[in-house]
């Protein structure tokens, strides 16, 4: 009843071909991006702001440039981690070496140089795949863990190896209020989503899903498939690289390479297949639900006066958390994007299923 | 489904009503939070630390009814020893309380870098007792930060004047086996200048963190036969360094901790073979003074202490107090300036700066004999540069030498040139000591 | 030279430690497809389990005892878990043992605390020195690590046997082959898991007792898992020789190059050499060295 398409003409290829055919998501779409612009900024707390919202698109931009890799190529990555990494100090080297250059430049090129190292670890994936892969990937982490620690030209030879950034200086003006960051990180992370959702419908993006189906069959149908892994990895890198440039600059301000580490890496992939494979929305439900779970379970005994000692209510955080990704992989293994069409499904039929 | 669809509405209420949930307003009230880690790889070292935190401020409140008559609230906050929890945890604490946090302790090197930059904006001191950036000392750019009892750069100075006391070393070989994050490299530059300066080879062998795999890093030492060994680890790479040299047959009288790899649960899994390991005290070690006694008679006996009972008095837990101690005197000291109520962040800046805790007063703290005067400038933000060692004899830890002080000669001209480079990089003002009253 | 045959004795020793967590990984990807990251969680729980029963009872008692703990997981994962995921994707079975790794990390320090605790299986701590007229110095032989090496072997022969000789190991064999195949001619498939895990747990005892008196019983033993799966792939996911060999080849390979290599180019190598060795023998046989061969049909 509430999400219905029948008399919905599509009339033109035009109209076959829009982003959102159907007139409900299109409505969807746009309340979303109401409270996203407009109702959070109003009412948000600064808590909100820096602690949950602005780690929560930047993580869901991370997700969502592993997802075009797992979800979309089905080449399995452990080392998203390495490659925010790269993207931040590539980003903190550029903004460093070359001031006058604007930071959304700085961020962009942080992407290509990422993309860049990021195909390098993909090469790899031309004969190996899989589980076996997947750990393979997680050369590329422990090795830039060692890279950025160990050489201090990317540091700026900082004596500890940690670096800091200066304040977001853009357009003549300083974004450091957390709205002003979060207006910053949710415009950056609206424009991705919208090229990741035109990339996926586009031939790039079904050469990926042909490989990712089947990799023999869709050579035979004449996809390169060295193409397509490693344009997989070169955009998905690009994404995890930009992701990891805002890490820095706009939430932590000032890192070491443990920031990026393997469980960035770990988090990253659980966002993913939580949220849904090939699903761009599933990315920052998964991103959501992974973020806001542990706060949210952390804070529970103090919210409702519990007395129960720290240690007690983390090692129960991490139970919980552990027996609830059990638990949705067993009744939904298609994440939370799947979830929701369930639910698009139901309110089509809604109020009479038969 | 439908309970799924029950789960995520009620996540989704109690995601609202913590937000929503803001610090009522209690009137005459303190907030001090307490980042802590009792769980993950630093756990075994983080317990004792918080316990020793969180006991000091219950004994203020319930031997001397709080600072002045203002009671000290707090909560602890779980960060795993993980930066982005840190975060999470600072924004999440920073507001609560009728004044806001008074100053922050995160334990963690990964943390204060973090931090650093968060508290200029929001007026909160951050006190890293004996870590932290080095260079944070230099007050005229971290106007922040107080690394207070001396940084790393203190630590190594004193280490090095230690092992040259026993005969020159010139021509001798020293190495550093440091935890490969910013923690484990902040000495390297001092022990390279010193290793110019005293004429002896450094060997720097970083080991990956957590630190449970060292077989290589001690079969090249044993390779070397380096005459002294600095042990730069923090949680579980102490002890698993202490099991390798034993393993290799490595004395460990030549072996040097710095105060972060000096504590029991760095020696107790050897025991007697760790016998004649040495640390770096930071100041204090494993006493017992006026002040336990007061923590039994006060907290413990009235069944409100954190951990054990034996635990009390043991270094980390004493670490732990210290930095509370530390915390409460910064207030005091604002108190002092700004009229006897609950202070916000600014004033317990001003009061950290202004820190003179003389022997006088560490006697009336109880804490005779656990630690040396210390006092604060607007330029000076670490107050104290002195530090003893003490040896591990296979039960406890007790002294063995006498104070040294860092030659702040050497070391404030790299602290200062460092800390101008951060305030470079971020662009930053430089404040003008000489003009601030 | 005796440096250098102390290393590659000394990577011997670390990369059968490794074996023994390796040794876990493989049993269970045998018979349930499960690449179980859980099995570092595993030893954690294993050696926590042990180090405080012992410090109430008598060993041999505190052992059996947490091997009925182990029992008990694995009766649990195969009830709550498995059974609910059969005929899942890999990928989907591997995040599910994340979820169980943090279940049993946040568990068994709920139950057991997460200070650290200590395991003194009574070997001699102190290094012997052997050969000192052939080598300067001589040559550096742990005790405590040639125990360990025993007992790593004797393991893999105990599982050798158990597989060829008994019919649980037969069926094992063949649920591990197929396991549509084995079902139908009446292998009871739960309860093979069920026996597998238990194993599978009893080796994670046995790594978790012998990395704990080496390190003392805390958190970080959970993270040797890390250190096992190069192991792993570079083995082959599914072959026990492949797995020793394996880590023999890993432990050697990397103690060798944080000690040659590692001063050339700074140091604390190790952790990814292990990584960048097993990528490179897997771009030559892209299923580990004992791996079953992989034919796709279209």
């Amino acid at each position: 009843m509430f999400y219905r398409e029948n008399g919905q003409y599509k009339t033109s290829y035009k109209a076959d071909q829009a982003l959102f055919p159907i007139v409900q998501d299109r409505i969807f779409i746009a309340l979303v991006m109401a409270i996203a612009f407009i109702v959070i900024p109003m009412f948000a707390s600064e808590y909100l702001f820096r602690a949950i919202l602005i780690p929560f698109l930047i993580l869901a931009l991370a997700a969502l440039g592993l997802n075009l890799l797992v979800g979309y190529c089905g080449q399995i990555s452990l080392g998203t981690g390495a490659f925010m990494m790269v993207g931040a100090y590539a980003a903190y080297n550029l903004a460093i070496r070359i001031p006058e250059l604007n930071l959304l430049v700085v961020f962009l090129l942080a992407g290509f140089i990422t993309t860049i190292v990021g195909m390098v670890f993909g090469i790899p994936s031309l004969r190996i795949k899989g589980l076996y892969l997947a750990v393979a990937t997680l050369a590329a982490q422990f090795f830039m863990d060692w890279l950025f620690s160990r050489v201090k030209w990317f540091t700026n030879e900082s004596s500890s190896g940690a670096v800091s950034v200066p304040e977001i200086q853009l357009f003549g003006f300083s974004w450091n209020s957390p709205v002003q960051k979060y207006f910053l990180v949710l415009g950056i992370v609206a424009v991705f989503a919208l090229i990741a959702r035109n990339l996926v419908r586009s031939n790039i993006g079904r050469s990926w899903m042909a490989t990712r189906d089947m990799d023999v069959a869709a050579e035979i149908i004449g996809i390169r498939p060295m193409y397509a892994k490693l344009s997989a990895f070169a955009v998905s890198s690009f994404f995890v690289g930009v992701a990891g440039a805002l890490w820095g600059f706009v939430h932590l301000g000032s890192w070491e390479p443990a920031a990026f580490d393997v469980n960035r890496s770990f988090t990253l992939i659980f966002m993913v297949i939580i949220g849904g494979l090939g699903s761009i929305l599933g990315s920052f439900l998964g991103a959501a639900f992974i973020i806001f779970l542990p706060i949210v379970l952390n804070q529970i005994p103090a919210l409702f006066g519990i007395p129960i000692s720290t240690a007690t209510a983390a090692h129960l955080e991490s139970m919980i958390f552990g027996a609830l990704i059990i638990f949705f992989l067993i009744v939904e293994p298609h994440g939370l994007a799947r979830l929701w069409a369930i639910a698009k499904e139901k309110l089509r039929l809604w109020p009479f299923p038969h | 489904m439908k309970l799924i669809l029950n789960i995520c509405l009620m996540l989704l209420a109690a995601s609202a009503a913590f937000t929503s949930a803001a610090a009522f307003a209690q009137a005459n009230e303190q907030f001090v939070p307490a980042l802590v880690y009792r769980t993950g790889p630093f756990a075994p070292n983080g317990v004792p630390w918080a316990n020793g935190f969180v006991d000091y401020l219950k004994l203020v409140n319930e031997r001397d009814g709080g600072i002045n008559g203002v009671k000290i609230t707090f909560e602890e906050c779980e960060t795993g020893y993980a930066a982005d929890r840190g975060v999470e945890c600072y924004e999440r604490l920073k507001g609560k309380g009728p004044t806001g946090a008074a100053a922050f302790n995160p334990l963690s090197t990964g943390i204060t870098f973090a931090l650093t930059e968060k508290v200029p904006a929001d007026k909160i001191p951050l006190i890293t007792m004996g870590y932290g950036r080095s260079e944070s000392a230099d007050g005229n750019v971290f106007k922040w930060n107080f690394p207070l009892m001396g940084t790393y750069w203190t630590a190594a100075d004193i280490l090095v004047q230690h092992v040259a006391k026993a005969g020159s070393l010139k021509g001798k070989k020293i190495a550093l086996v440091y935890h490969d994050s910013p923690y484990g490299k902040e000495p390297i530059p001092v022990l390279q200048e010193h290793a110019k300066k005293h004429g002896f080879e450094l060997l720097t062998l970083p080991v990956t963190s957590p630190g449970v795999e060292q077989k290589a890093t001690w079969l090249q030492i044993r390779q070397q036969k380096p005459d002294y060994v600095f042990l730069w680890g923090w949680g579980v790479m102490n002890s698993t360094a202490i099991k390798e040299a034993i393993a290799v047959g490595y004395p460990r009288l030549q072996m040097y901790g710095v105060w972060w790899a000096g504590a029991e649960p760095d020696t107790q899994p050897a025991e007697m073979a760790a016998k004649g390991y040495n640390a770096l005290a930071l100041q204090h070690g494993a006493d017992k003074v006026a002040v336990h006694k007061d923590m039994m008679k006060h907290v413990y006996d009235k069944s409100k202490g954190t951990g054990k009972k034996e635990d009390v008095g043991t270094v980390l837990y004493n670490r732990g107090m210290l930095n509370a101690m530390l915390v409460v005197e910064s207030i005091r000291a604002a108190q002092g300036k700004y009229g006897k109520k609950p202070m916000t962040g600014e004033q317990v800046r001003w009061g950290a700066e202004n820190l003179n805790v003389d022997t006088a007063r560490i006697k009336a703290l109880g804490m005779d004999g656990m630690m040396q005067p210390l006092k604060t400038t607007c330029s000076d933000h670490e107050g104290a540069r002195k530090a003893r060692i003490h040896t591990w004899d296979g039960k406890s830890w007790s002294f063995t030498s006498d104070w040294y002080e860092a030659d702040n000669k050497m070391l404030r001209p790299m602290v200062e040139a460092q800390a101008r480079k951060y305030a470079a990089e971020k662009k930053i003002e430089v404040r003008d000591c000489s003009k601030e009253t | 030279m005796g440096s250098f045959i102390e290393v590659v004795l000394g990577g011997l020793m670390a990369g059968l430690l490794y074996s023994l967590v390796a040794l876990g990984f493989v049993l269970i990807f045998k018979a349930s497809g499960v690449f179980n990251f859980a099995q570092g969680a595993m030893v954690l729980l294993a050696a926590l389990a042990f180090a405080r029963f012992s410090e109430v009872m008598p060993m041999p008692l505190a052992f059996i005892l947490a091997a009925l703990v182990m029992v008990l997981v694995a009766f649990m994962i195969e009830k709550l878990v498995l059974r609910h995921l059969v005929n899942q994707e890999g990928i989907i079975l591997f995040l599910a043992t994340f979820g169980i790794t943090y279940f049993i990390e946040g568990a068994g320090q709920l139950i057991f605390g997460s200070d650290i605790y200590r395991i003194d299986l009574g070997l001699p701590k102190e290094p012997k020195i052997i050969l000192e007229s052939t080598f300067d110095g001589g040559i550096l032989i742990s005790i405590e690590d040639l125990v360990a090496a025993a007992v790593a072997g004797f393991l893999v022969l105990l599982l050798a046997l158990f597989f060829q000789k008994t019919s649980t190991g037969r069926a094992l064999r063949a649920v591990a082959d197929d396991h549509q195949a084995a079902q139908s001619i009446g292998i009871p498939l739960n309860r093979i898991w069920v026996i597998v895990w238990s194993v599978s747990g009893f080796v994670a005892l046995i790594a978790g007792m012998i990395w704990g008196s080496k390190l003392g019983v805390q958190f970080s033993l959970a993270l040797v898992a890390l250190k096992a799966i190069p192991v792993v792939i570079l083995g082959g996911f599914t072959s026990v020789p492949g797995a020793i060999l394996g880590g023999l080849i890993i432990g050697v390979g990397e103690k060798l190059a944080e000690v040659y290599l590692g001063p050339i180019i700074g140091g604390g190598i190790e952790n990814w050499f292990a990584y960048a060795l097993a990528l490179m023998f897997l771009l030559f046989r892209p299923e580990g060295l004992f791996g079953e061969r992989h034919i796709d049909r279209v």
